[in-house]
């Protein structure tokens, strides 16, 4: 668990974080999204001590941050960076194990670890372990940059805008590769973006900061149902696509076999009403009912994946 | 586009054969009497035989014709060897057939026309290695050979009898003397000047105020003309000998080694200290923040991160340093500081111009071979192979 406490950062009089106050999830990824110049590089690197805090702390498990040395700190958090910041004299191998030979792993170690997180990202290490950055696509090397920010298989990862520099499509993948990987490592992520949509794909909840301050801290069906301000309500409307999508298709599109308690939509009802229904509710799952027989139920997971589906 | 390229004659190649043409306008040699006046210019027709001028006219025209290939690079750069050997043996030619019967104290020498061929040819092979663009280790293979041929027609008799190894004869233990001299400037001052440089730059590249305060001191040195400086180390070099106790029995005093040494590592400290500190911050920036947010220590970063990638340009930085202090040295010996340089200016106040060569010659070389070797060495340390497949 990482909790930000009342964190500040004040550059010549103005604050570039103003007062951010949020607590993130062991094993979970939180997106933090804002337009540029908003703050979240400064946040992000608040918490590895690349920036000191004007105010406020952070404490990771309970611990607060300046209780470390801040190359002890560094080494036990990934961080991966835009521009993936890969070390261009040294070989992918070299450049993946890098936290690894700093903690004083076994060679053969590392060299192993090397490999897994290579097969990880599809690419096959005979192929990629010797080759220089220069020798790589950008979307290689960016997925060499965040290899390599997960090496010493830390507890917790920074992450400032990794797929920035990625063409649309490279970039959907990388996505679903982060996803994949933080779920079958269980990870704790923390990724900065100043795309709404990318937040809302990977976030298990989204910060949305706008002028140094956090505006609204919530899952990302909450963000798209209720946005907090003006600023967020403007974020998310260049994603309102799936939800306009969802506004045009039927439950009874998605609806699973067997009956669940609480209060029953209808089979005709939009997948947009649903999903607010559920919001309201509080429920992950709603009964599904045509003309008054029960014909199933319809999750909030399948809503979401179907949204998604439409991006 | 290939097409194109295939009718056309290489442009430098068709200067260089215009040039080469008209080279051979200009005498080819001088006689002289003796070794102080002035001599007599031979045309390249008239150095020997109509035979010999010939064939080794011919391996000037070849390379000269293959010079205007526009591709083929080898083939140019062969043929330009080629040539060079053909107008060095014509000089061994002109030299064995002018001296007969010019009497005991004649000296005979290579005169423009000869140093024209010289150039040109050396230019035709730039040219043609430009073109190839060879690995480090091609250049120092070709760098050995070219050492090697130029070793055995310095051992061979066929320009013993040129004049200004007739000067050389008579000063073998001089000139000896005086290479180890100046190496013991040049490469020593090299030595002492990246012994305070190095850490000097690194100390600049943290600290932004130690470096706005002491690279515009650096520079002023670098500024002062040459022989100020060495005039300057005179009284301040002097007045140390005589004041400090036991400096003197060092060999510090106002003429000499020491006054020569110290101007010269004064010389060299901007462009050490500026290389590194250039070549400390050419670490590209997302390297170096992602160094920094892996949690490497500062000493980590330096040794592992910006000193490696910043190699070529430290070494660049010296490069600069050992062909400027090669040349420097030459004026040290004004002050006493040996070297080539008493060649020159012992040439210079008797007017044999044949010993000037014999100071200012190996001078040209050593920096030439510098020079290669220290960019062969800037490229075998270049951390990154080509970029982007
Ligand atoms: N080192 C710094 N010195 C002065 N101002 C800074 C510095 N770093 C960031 N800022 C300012 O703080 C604000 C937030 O920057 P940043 O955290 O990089 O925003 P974001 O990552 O959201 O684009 C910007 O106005 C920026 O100009
Ligand atoms: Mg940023």
């Amino acid at each position: 668990m990482i909790e930000i406490d009342a964190i500040t950062k004040v550059y010549d009089g103005t604050p570039a974080v103003d007062a951010v106050s949020l607590t993130v999830e062991t094993g979970t990824i939180t997106a933090i999204v804002g337009t540029s110049g908003s703050g979240k590089t400064t946040l992000l690197r608040m918490i590895n001590r690349l920036v000191e805090p004007s105010s406020g702390e952070v404490r990771i498990n309970g611990e607060p941050t300046t209780g470390l040395p801040k190359v002890t700190l560094r080494r036990r958090i990934g961080y991966a960076i835009q521009g993936h910041g890969l070390f261009p004299h040294h070989s992918v191998a070299r450049n993946i194990g890098a936290v690894p030979r700093l903690l004083g792993w076994p060679r053969d170690e590392i060299r192993a670890r090397v490999d897994e997180l290579l097969e990880l990202f599809s690419m096959p290490p005979d192929a990629f372990r010797d080759r220089y950055p220069g020798e790589l696509s950008g979307g290689q090397q960016q997925r060499v940059g965040v290899a390599r920010a997960l090496a010493s298989r830390p507890d917790m990862i920074l992450m400032d805008e990794p797929f920035g520099a990625l063409d649309p499509i490279i970039r959907t993948r990388a996505q679903e590769d982060l996803k994949r990987i933080q779920q079958a490592l269980g990870s704790t992520i923390l990724i900065v973006t100043h795309d709404m949509e990318e937040a809302i794909q990977l976030g298990d909840k989204v910060a949305v900061m706008d002028a140094g301050k956090l505006v609204q801290y919530a899952a990302p069906a909450e963000i798209i149902a209720k946005p907090a301000t003006e600023f967020v309500a403007e974020m998310v409307g260049g994603v309102d696509r799936p939800l306009k999508m969802l506004s045009l298709v039927p439950v009874s599109e998605i609806v699973e076999e067997g009956a669940v308690d609480g209060p029953a939509i209808g089979a005709e009802t939009s997948l947009r009403d649903a999903l607010s229904t559920c919001l309201w509710s509080g429920r992950d799952a709603l009964r599904v009912e045509r003309e008054g027989r029960v014909v199933g139920h319809v999750t909030l997971a399948a809503i979401r994946a179907r949204a998604e589906a439409h991006r | 586009m290939p097409a194109r390229r295939l009718t056309a004659v290489s442009p430098p190649g068709a200067l260089f054969a215009a040039l080469g043409a008209l080279a051979l306008l200009a005498p080819f040699m001088t006689v002289a009497a003796n070794r102080i006046v002035a001599g007599e210019g031979v045309g390249i027709w008239t150095i020997a035989a109509p035979g010999a001028v010939a064939g080794g006219l011919a391996t000037v025209a070849l390379a000269l014709l293959l010079g205007l290939l526009p591709r083929r690079p080898w083939l140019r750069l062969a043929g330009a060897a080629l040539g060079l050997a053909g107008v060095v043996w014509l000089l061994g030619q002109g030299t064995q057939t002018l001296l007969e019967g010019a009497g005991d104290y004649a000296r005979v020498s290579p005169a423009p026309g000869f140093w024209y061929l010289l150039v040109i040819l050396g230019l035709l092979m730039a040219d043609a290695l430009s073109a190839l663009s060879p690995g480090p280790l091609v250049r120092a293979g070709l760098l050995a050979l070219a050492l090697l041929a130029g070793a055995m027609v310095l051992q061979s008799d066929a320009l013993a009898q040129l004049s200004i190894f007739r000067e050389y004869d008579g000063r073998r233990a001089a000139f000896a003397t005086a290479f180890w001299r100046h190496l013991g400037l040049a490469f020593g001052s090299l030595a002492v000047a990246a012994a305070i440089g190095f850490p000097l730059g690194i100390a600049c590249h943290r600290n932004t105020r130690l470096r706005a305060a002491l690279l515009p001191v650096l520079s002023f040195l670098q500024t002062i003309p040459s022989l100020a400086m060495f005039g300057i180390m005179i009284p301040l070099l002097g007045w140390v000998g005589d004041s400090v106790p036991g400096a003197a029995a060092f060999g510090i005093a106002g003429i000499g080694f020491a006054p020569a040494f110290l101007a010269l590592v004064l010389y060299s400290l901007l462009p050490v200290v500026a290389n590194t500190v250039a070549g400390l911050d050419s670490t590209p920036p997302a390297a170096r923040d992602a160094a920094r947010g892996m949690g490497m220590t500062s000493r980590q970063r330096l040794w592992q991160v910006e000193l490696p990638l910043g190699l070529p340009v430290i070494l660049a930085g010296l490069r600069i340093v050992l062909v400027q202090n090669i040349g420097l040295a030459v004026i040290a010996a004004l002050i006493g500081g040996g070297g080539f340089g008493t060649f020159v200016f012992q040439g210079l106040n008797q007017t044999a111009t044949d010993l000037i060569l014999l100071g200012a010659l190996p001078t040209v070389a050593l920096a030439l071979i510098a020079a290669i070797v220290m960019d062969i060495l800037v490229d075998l340390t270049s951390p990154t192979p080509e970029s982007h497949p």
